[in-house]
């Protein structure tokens, strides 16, 4: 659907040359949720803006569906940017019109008539869920509300695409879960495409299929979102990774000092498997007692995932059995941390 | 009563003076408020980071601007003479004085829109790009917009300033009450006629302030 290839872009800055994307290539399938993650500066802001093109590129191209974006002359890509919607960080509504007005402008833009206008906005007001505050301006309205307005005025036109440039970092917890609830209804309602950059690891792991890592104007990991979070490969990965799953090596060596009889396993959970009752089932089945230490189960949209830091009391073999039940019976990874 | 405390006040004199104060400043502000903006956004298109970006262009019209900024009024409405008479047949009169008065605020009022619009959020014009807009669907449905009450506030400080410019048009018979002040008041030793030529200068004055003032506050929706 749409793929990037070679794409560069070089900003001269106090005449010193700086290359915010560098020959970066990406292919996104129709439908999906992609998100790229990364810390600031390192380029996911430009590679956004340089699909639509609001920064021309220094060189490399960009084909969305069969146009190839960076060959359009003035006039073609202000048609094309018609089918790509946008919604920004700082949702950057006119804040001289009224919210029904606001979701018009696209709609005046690519010359809709009025009638057929405020019947498009109706629509789109119903679906952001926002009927009751047609009337407002965006200075009465809270952060989720405003993106809200930003997301309907970006379907106005049907686009193929939609362009998410952090769209949830100025919106506190609650409101950003609402937000990324509303762009999988409208990705799964209207089978967009949608390109989503963000800092934080949350998002990503919410909604998105899958996930490239940045660093540097480079893509330095990419894939299922599953995948990226059980085997991070590149540190910023990793760190990433850690910001929602904690940091878990930390404070092992003490765990295992305190829990020094039977024998300290870890369990991974990938995917669906978290929903087996995996704790309940082994002590029913074998004569062992199981100690919850330390875990976290993450809820993405492939399924659950995991580790379970538990503690096995027992006979030896009897919680050797156990281990090698979960091994074969289940799709859970164990790791045995220590013996008694 | 009145008669007594002003006894060189002539009230008929004094309306057709207050009339053409008003019909000066408002004809002024016209001209001044339509060649502003159209100077005003010249000066913003065409600076560092926006639309037009050219920095030559952009240095041409900023000269011209500061250049009619630079000159004294009374010297300005003197040089114009040749020019208004070709315009309009004579120098003298009302109408006389619109050249120069259009002409000495225009570039003031224009340097008020230029800050108006860059106070204008960036990224609102980024979007309005984002959706395929024209550059004149930017200006006429995001800048002006947008940068409304900045653009009225910034017309009722230059109509007060035209009100005092109107006074100064005085030494081409322009007429209004600064010039009735100074000939029929100042020149003649009767102060009745200064002193109430300037209230009633000074309650324009406000009137304007008061007008404009209410205009921004409706518009402002932030």
């Amino acid at each position: 659907m749409i793929s990037i290839k070679g794409l560069t872009k070089k900003f001269l800055i106090q005449h010193k040359e700086i290359t915010a994307v560098d020959d970066l290539s990406l292919t996104i399938k129709k439908g999906e949720i992609f998100g790229v993650i990364g810390y600031s500066g390192a380029g996911k802001s430009t590679l956004i803006r340089l699909i639509n093109r609001l920064e021309e590129p220094t060189s490399g191209s960009v084909i969305i569906g069969d146009k190839e974006i960076t060959n359009l002359r003035k006039g073609e890509l202000r048609n094309a940017r018609q089918n790509i919607g946008m919604i920004f960080q700082h949702f950057n509504l006119l804040w001289s019109r009224t919210v029904s007005e606001n979701i018009s402008f696209p709609l005046e833009i690519a010359g809709v008539p009025k009638d057929e206008r405020e019947k498009r906005v109706q629509e789109l007001i119903q679906l952001v869920g926002l009927a009751g505050r047609e009337n407002a301006y965006p200075s009465q309205l809270s952060g989720g509300q405003k993106q809200r307005v930003g997301i309907a005025r970006a379907l106005a036109n049907d686009p193929k695409v939609l362009l998410c440039d952090e769209a949830t970092s100025a919106l506190d917890p609650e409101t950003t879960n609402s937000i990324l609830d509303l762009l999988v209804d409208i990705n799964e309602r209207l089978g967009l495409t949608i390109i989503l950059i963000t800092h934080e690891m949350h998002v990503i792991q919410k909604i998105c299929n899958r996930v490239a890592v940045m660093e540097n104007g480079k893509i330095v990991e990419q894939g299922e979102v599953i995948d990226v979070f059980l085997k991070p490969k590149h540190s910023v990965t990793k760190k990433f990774v850690e910001q929602v799953m904690g940091n878990e090596e930390g404070d092992l060596t003490e765990i295992i000092d305190d829990h020094s009889a039977g024998k300290l396993v870890r369990l991974h959970f990938i995917g669906e498997t978290a929903n087996q009752a995996l704790i309940s089932t082994i002590s029913k089945q074998f004569n062992i007692e199981v100690n919850i230490l330390q875990g976290k189960i993450n809820q993405t949209k492939l399924g659950a995932y995991g580790t379970l830091t538990v503690q096995i009391l027992g006979e030896i073999e009897e919680i050797d059995r156990t281990i090698t039940f979960i091994k074969e019976e289940t799709s859970i990874e164990v790791e045995v941390l220590a013996h008694a | 009563m009145l008669k007594e405390l002003f006894p060189n006040v002539v009230l008929e004199d004094l309306l057709v003076a207050t009339g053409e104060t008003f019909y000066m400043t408002l004809l002024a502000l016209v001209g001044t408020v339509i060649f502003g903006i159209i100077l005003g956004l010249l000066l913003y298109l065409t600076s560092n980071g926006n639309l037009w970006k050219n920095k030559g262009f952009n240095y041409i019209i900023a000269a011209v601007v500061n250049i009619f900024r630079a000159i004294p009024f009374i010297i300005l409405i003197l040089l114009l003479i040749p020019f208004t008479t070709f315009l309009l047949g004579t120098f003298r009169g009302s109408n006389a004085a619109l050249p120069a008065l259009i002409i000495g605020s225009a570039p003031f009022y224009a340097r008020l829109v230029e800050i108006g619009l860059r106070e204008v959020d960036k990224g609102v014009i980024e979007a309005a790009q984002s959706m395929g807009a024209k550059t004149k669907t930017i200006i006429f449905k995001v800048l002006l917009p947008e940068s409304m009450p900045a653009l009225v506030s910034g017309a009722t400080v230059t109509a007060i300033a035209l009100i005092g410019y109107t006074a100064v048009a005085g030494v081409i018979g322009a007429g209004g009450l600064g010039d009735f002040a100074y000939y029929y008041g100042f020149v003649r030793r009767d102060f009745d006629v200064v002193f109430v030529c300037t209230v009633l200068i000074i309650i324009i004055v406000f009137i304007f302030q008061f007008i404009g003032d209410m205009i921004t506050k409706k518009l402002d929706k932030r």
